[in-house]
């Protein structure tokens, strides 16, 4: 059995988690100090040989992608953060800064002082208004003491630290869309090459790491790399937020080494909902292809999830049982994507669209089996020809959905509609819906308190 | 509201501390936008033309990005703007039937207003709470662990003007404008109320500090 290892979540407990005082009495900023009496140099190297990779989705090494940076060019460079969690299912790094905006701003400082950026930024989903507040007054803490702004902890290390938030468009948690939207332009992904790393933000030399990224720095300078070795698995090192929701009986985060199983943790949070079984789930947000309980036991780490057939992801385990319908599920995704596409690429822009209709008819029972080659044609002609992974994401829930659940979509043109009870996969009881909104109607609704 | 009047001269004040934030000042369109709906509840054309005029810019550049953002509204919204998550997960564990019951109980639809301008209503995507689903913001503070019954009665508690407080939010709900106003940068103070974090924020936490807790111990 696996051991959490809880680490940015050590503190969240305290009331005062969140303050500068609750940070530095759980330890904070001791990293810092410790990064500040290196050169900026063996700090990129530390964060390389810790082998801390990309917690926002895709995984690459973090102080890799700082060693890209180029050193003594006299340009600007900028750090940002990418706060824009909005991938359907992730839920880690909204409460992360609500508990502990601290952890961030000191691997802020750390990343900044390592790549030379005496600018950086973090963009924060525009719809977390309390996040907000807890970010904004932890910046203000920490210009207050010395940690922010001029001759940091009497470094000679300046940095100047802005938030930013958004306005909700999940296309900005794409890294070139965020640089776009963040210089004052509509969110739309540019094209690569040249990567930010040499023409970022402003077209200046920019690393663009997540949250969970940044915030994981601090605890490997101040604990040493060989204590984040010992965790999780050869080629995926460390400790990481997973988010259990959907239908079990505990949803919640889980911080545990990379490598743990799904098993593991629906055991820790006892299980799936009493009464149903395990349909399918996603190992890392609905832009990575689904799982079935036949995956329990793949390691949730970089390597083992890719070998499975899907992507780590962002680690949102989102579980869904035998009442619900697959159809739905990856129709309701759909419109999510053809909703967000930012439009700049056709592929995108009209594929999603026409996804949305085809799974519509499906899901009404209206298709024919010959509709699923062209659902999957469609897909084909959507993945990988686009700018950005948008387009990739949309297919994802359709193409493995119909991997697994090929006689679920046929099922539905065989009873000419969706087989399911939406009720039933609801967490009221059966009826209630329809018997609140009677009740609603006579101004009898408290009566149904504890539905 | 006086959308056709020039805003004050501690307004556009306001907008000038916003755009020196920024190594460049097209940076600021974004928390100005903000800030707009601070004031007029909505992006106005007299905000859009001010935001263009600041940043050198021509007004359709402004309306251009502006258009491209959903919590950009183009015309006024409920001072208690309520989004029913109905993305995947959400609308699953009941967040279609809390938007139905929602719908029909206040009679109206998708991007609409209540008559008396207190509550509108929008289906929103995932807003990065699934632990707590089905979740319901209201100007985008957290409301966890959402029913039918549950959102019909808070929306009659914001229209009859009850005190209502978010589950990981500030003690009391502020008003539309007033957390446009957090949005664009301009801090309301309020940091420091509200829980630090919901219970399955700390389930893990919890179970890894009390092994005996965890329910497979049991």
């Amino acid at each position: 059995m696996t051991t959490l290892t809880p680490v940015l979540s050590k503190n969240w407990n305290e009331a005062d988690s969140f303050t500068l005082t609750g940070y530095k009495r759980a330890g904070g900023y001791v990293g810092l100090e410790k990064a500040l009496k290196q050169t900026p140099d063996e700090v990129i190297a530390l964060v390389k040989e810790s082998g801390l990779r990309g917690r926002g989705g895709a995984g690459f090494p973090t102080g890799n992608k700082w060693s890209f940076i180029p050193q003594g060019d006299s340009k600007a460079h900028y750090l940002v953060v990418n706060a824009d969690e909005s991938e359907p299912g992730t839920c880690k790094d909204m409460p992360l800064l609500l508990a502990n905006p601290h952890s961030l701003i000191e691997g802020i400082i750390i990343g900044s002082y390592a790549i030379r950026a005496n600018h950086a930024f973090i963009y924060l989903r525009g719809e977390v208004v309390h996040v907000f507040r807890r970010v904004q007054q932890a910046i203000t803490d920490a210009y207050a003491a010395g940690l922010l702004g001029k001759n940091i902890l009497g470094s000679g290390f300046d940095l100047e630290l802005t938030l930013h938030a958004g306005a909700g468009a999940y296309i900005c948690g794409e890294e070139t869309a965020l640089l776009d939207s963040l210089e004052g332009f509509r969110g739309q992904p540019r094209l690569r090459p040249p990567f930010p790393a040499i023409a970022g933000l402003y077209a200046m030399p920019t690393v663009v790491n997540n949250v969970e990224s940044i915030a994981s720095v601090p605890s490997i300078l101040a604990q040493g790399v060989p204590w984040f070795q010992a965790m999780g698995t050869e080629k995926s090192k460390g400790f990481t937020l997973y988010s259990l929701s959907g239908h079990v009986t505990n949803p919640g985060q889980f911080e545990a080494p990379l490598g743990i199983t799904l098993r593991e943790i629906l055991a820790l949070a006892g299980g799936i909902r009493p009464g149903h079984q395990l349909k399918f789930w996603t190992p890392g947000g609905s832009s990575t292809p689904i799982f079935t309980a036949e995956h329990l036991d793949v390691p949730l780490d970089y390597e083992g999830v890719s070998a499975a057939g899907s992507m780590l992801g962002t680690k949102a385990l989102q579980i869904f049982d035998e009442t619900t319908c697959v159809v739905r599920a990856a129709l309701r995704w759909s419109e999510f994507y053809k909703h967000e596409s930012c439009g700049k690429c056709t592929p995108c822009r009209e594929g999603t669209w026409w996804l949305v209709q085809m799974l519509k008819d499906l899901e009404a029972g209206k298709g024919s089996e010959a509709d699923l080659e062209k659902l999957l044609d469609l897909c084909d002609n959507i993945a990988g020809r686009s700018f950005c992974a948008l387009a990739d994401g949309a297919v994802a829930p359709i193409i493995s959905t119909l991997k697994y659940f090929r006689a679920e979509y046929i099922e539905h043109q065989i009873q000419r509609g969706c087989p399911f009870d939406p009720v039933a996969a609801t967490l009221f009881p059966t009826g209630t819906v329809d018997k609140i909104n009677k009740i609603a109607e006579v101004g009898e609704a408290a009566e149904m308190v504890g539905a | 509201m006086s959308d056709h009047q020039q805003f004050s001269a501690e307004e556009l004040a306001t907008m000038d501390t916003i755009v020196a934030r920024y190594p460049k000042s097209r940076s600021a369109i974004m928390p100005l936008l903000h800030f707009v709906q601070s004031i007029d509840g909505y992006v106005t054309p007299r905000g859009l033309e001010t935001i263009a005029s600041k940043l050198g810019l021509e007004t359709a550049e402004v309306t251009a990005v502006s258009t491209f953002y959903t919590q950009y509204k183009n015309e006024p919204v409920g001072e208690y703007h309520v989004g029913i998550c109905i993305n995947t997960l959400c609308a699953v564990m009941g967040g279609d039937a809390i938007y139905e019951a929602t719908t029909e109980h206040l009679g109206i639809g998708n991007h609409e207003t209540t008559n008396d301008g207190k509550v509108s209503l929008e289906r929103i995507e995932c807003n990065a709470a699934c632990d707590y689903a089905p979740v319901v913001m209201v100007n985008w503070e957290f409301f966890d662990n959402q029913s039918p019954q549950s959102v019909t009665q808070l929306v009659d508690d914001l229209r009859e003007g009850k005190p209502v407080r978010p589950t990981r939010g500030p003690n009391s709900l502020r008003t539309w404008k007033q957390n446009s106003a957090v949005l664009a940068g301009l801090p309301d103070g309020l940091a420091h109320e509200g829980v630090q974090a919901g219970a399955p924020t700390l389930l893990g936490l919890n179970i890894a500090a009390n092994p005996q807790t965890s329910p497979e111990a049991n």
